[in-house]
């Protein structure tokens, strides 16, 4: 059996007039990059020149606001003048418990701190481990050819990343304790390429938080960030990205892509509050029998933001299970494209399924844009998918009300719980309630009528 | 002074058609009455009016806590003035977890710049769900999510023990409990009791009277109260039937 349900192509056409970038915007580093990373490099850049600028009509660029991305004048960001500040605001708001803490502003290492990880495993600044474990990264790092329409920001962030976290689980290797990475990012026209890269080898157990804020609130900064991670048999992870960067410039595309092995189990969860424009590609596959994919995500956006949100969930084995929740609370002239294609490959028997994205509208101009898509390829699959957009349900507001809560604070604690639903489905209490603050005070400081 | 909430010739519509048809009772702060009536006679359109729910639109009369109009005042605070209302169907509320929800109640009643004290405001609601044998983990489930119906009436009761109004108004509270849920909701209404605080408990059935002692019985039917007496009242009512109201009480 197969059915396909993918959107209708749209007829216009948007030609791009920005200019993309010409030189490639290499970041400087003191540590050796092997051979391979360097061919990797040029490999990527002639790719990214090659490549076409996205288009409306590229059904992973429907809906999309393209001109929100623009190259002019863009460089590799220059380093950050005032690390200690930096340090002190990622210090001071961070869940208590946590195994190790890195700070990263404008593509570089400026701060580390190592808790509580457990022997064996390898946490280093990328840069540091192409020198130290090249064999190891080289493995793992950007091998998904399949795009959900990023190709030419993933082609441009090989030709320059040097920036992010490696974080390697060996066999039986387990942390419960969270590993926060800040990546900070300012100046005007800078870019950051921020790269995480998680391998839980069998039964390992590990568990990253990305944090992104800007330096200041009104820069034009453009971040391509690209997360890879892998669960070998048995592998658990957890991989949190909590965007947070200045709603005034801040442009952000990050694009996940999971690889979920026998037995494994992958946890991913983007929390979206800040930033003007989002792009979020996930694809998620289940390569091996009993594979999980579970993607969540909570946003908020006001003003104009624009959150685009791209996802894939690959079941290319028999047995494996995916869901997702994703979740939008939309206010003023906000925007949010949901796209998300369930794919059950040929001889991926016994697949469970499941797919949901749900909006709720704060202002009538706030424009939330479902695409859910399913293929289906084999049997005996228990498959689902729905989008819902709505108001605030009136009675829940009476309801509080009823108990005192005055009703402009009624509706801002029913949209947080709306929000928290899909944090809640996260590990780890203080992380959540980190989180859950996370989105409580961008809530306090909510104008909706802005 | 007054010291009493004071329904006088309450007439309410819905979708036009009206349902409280010039009702008129009076809860002295330090009593307990109840309201017997069979269904659709307008119980919970009371309740509902009282609270302020905009469904309800009030045609004619007033409602008096003390010597508030609390017909005038918005939803959130009527409750603020001491209105409670247990409702016979509380709602969901995803995402919301009950201690939040208790605390954000609470944290209206204060002052501006004051914030709850979160290890008191603890320490008190854990107390308070010892009482009524409330699980601890229902701090962190989301409001009557998913809670059994007998659940959700202990969530009122606790609600109604953190918030401690002058006057509360329980609608069907007893309706889906089992015996030692209804003794448990009794309890935590008994201790309650006091001079300082008046209560109108409406239910369907006299069971709940064993174990809440009312002070005065009413009987409603047609958006009206048609007999008022004591105790016995609710007796008699579960002897002869609710066809025994509408037959013989009701004038031609
Ligand atoms: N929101 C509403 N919309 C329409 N009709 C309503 C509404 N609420 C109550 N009613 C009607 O009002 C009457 C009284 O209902 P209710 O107050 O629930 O009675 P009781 O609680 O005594 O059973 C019924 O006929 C009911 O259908
Ligand atoms: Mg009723």
């Amino acid at each position: 059996m197969s059915i396909v349900l993918t959107p209708m192509e749209e007829t216009i056409t948007l030609e791009p007039t920005e200019v993309w970038l010409s030189n490639p915007p290499v970041t400087e580093s003191d540590a050796a990059t092997p051979i391979w990373y360097r061919e990797l490099q040029e490999k990527s850049w002639e790719r990214f020149k090659e490549l076409p600028v996205p288009t409306r009509t590229n059904q992973h660029w429907r809906f999309a606001d393209l001109k929100m991305i623009r190259f002019a004048d863009l460089a590799s960001a220059a380093s950050a003048s005032d690390s200690a500040s930096l340090i002190a605001r990622a210090t001071a708001n961070r869940p208590a418990d946590f195994a190790a803490h890195f700070v990263f502003a404008n593509n570089r290492l400026i701060h580390s701190e190592i808790v509580d990880l457990p022997a064996g495993a390898i946490c280093l600044p990328l840069n540091e481990a192409l020198a130290a474990h090249g064999d190891l990264v080289r493995g793992h790092f950007l091998q998904e050819t399949q795009t959900l329409g990023g190709d030419k920001f993933a082609a441009l962030h090989g030709a320059a990343t040097l920036s992010g976290l490696f974080v390697h689980f060996p066999k039986g290797c387990v942390s419960e304790k969270p590993i926060l990475v800040h990546h900070f990012s300012g100046g005007e026209g800078q870019l950051t390429f921020p790269h995480t890269l998680v391998v839980a080898e069998d039964n390992a157990a590990v568990s990253v938080v990305d944090v992104f804020e800007s330096i200041t609130v009104s820069e034009q900064t453009l971040t391509v960030g690209v997360v890879d991670l892998t669960a070998d048999r048995g592998g658990r992870i957890q991989y949190v990205s909590l965007q947070n960067l200045s709603d005034n410039g801040a442009k952000h595309v990050q694009i996940n892509n999971t690889r979920a092995g026998r037995d494994a189990a992958v946890k991913v969860g983007f929390i979206n509050l800040g930033a003007a424009w989002v792009r979020n590609e996930s694809l998620n596959r289940m390569t091996d029998t009993g594979a999980d994919c579970q993607i969540f995500s909570a946003n908020l956006a006001n003003g104009i933001q624009e959150y685009d949100q791209r996802t894939l969930q690959s079941h290319e084995a028999q047995h494996t299970t995916s869901d997702l929740f994703f979740k939008n609370a939309l206010y003023n002239k906000s925007r949010t494209i949901f796209s998300g294609l369930i794919h059950v490959k040929p001889g991926a028997h016994h697949t469970d399924s499941f797919q949901t994205c749900r909006n709720l509208l704060g202002s009538e101009e706030a424009e939330a844009n479902s695409m859910p898509g399913l293929e289906i390829d084999a049997d005996q699959v228990k498959c689902s998918h729905g989008s819902t957009s709505g108001q605030i349900s009136d009675e829940e507001i009476f309801y509080l009300q009823a108990r005192g809560i005055p009703a402009d604070d009624a509706r801002k604690i029913i949209s947080l719980g709306f929000l928290n639903e899909s944090i809640e489905k996260l590990e780890g209490d203080e992380l959540k309630a980190y989180l859950f603050a996370a989105v409580e005070r961008k809530f306090t400081h909510l104008d909706e009528s802005a | 002074m007054s010291q009493s909430l004071k329904i006088e010739n309450l007439h309410a519509t819905v979708d036009g058609i009206e349902i409280l048809k010039g009702l008129t009772l009076e809860v002295p702060k330090g009593e307990v009455h109840a309201i017997m009536g069979p269904n659709g006679s307008g119980k919970s359109t009371l309740s509902k009016v009282m609270a302020g729910h905009e469904d309800y639109t009030v045609t004619a009369g007033s409602v008096m806590l003390d010597d508030i109009n609390l017909l005038e005042l918005e939803i959130d605070e009527r409750s603020r003035a001491g209105f409670f209302l247990a409702f016979q169907y509380p709602h969901e509320i995803p995402g919301v977890s009950n201690a939040n929800f208790l605390r954000a109640a609470r944290q209206a009643r204060l002052p501006k710049g004051e914030e709850v004290d979160a290890v008191a405001f603890y320490k008190e609601m854990y107390l308070k769900m010892d009482e009524l044998g409330m699980d601890r983990k229902f701090t962190g489930r989301s409001v009557n999510e998913g809670f059994s119906g007998g659940e959700k009436k202990r969530n009122e009761i606790l609600q109604m023990m953190m918030l401690e109004p002058k006057y509360a108004v329980l609608d069907e509270t007893d309706s889906g409990l089992d015996i030692d849920a209804l003794k448990v909701v009794a309890e935590g209404v008994n201790t309650m009791r006091s001079p300082e605080r008046g209560f109108l408990i409406i239910t369907h059935y006299q069971r709940l009277l064993d174990y809440i002692v009312p002070d005065v019985v009413h009987v409603m039917f047609d958006g009206r109260i048609i007999k008022t007496g004591g105790k016995d009242l609710a007796l008699e009512l579960e002897e002869k039937g609710y066809d025994w109201v509408t037959k013989e009480l009701v004038p031609a």
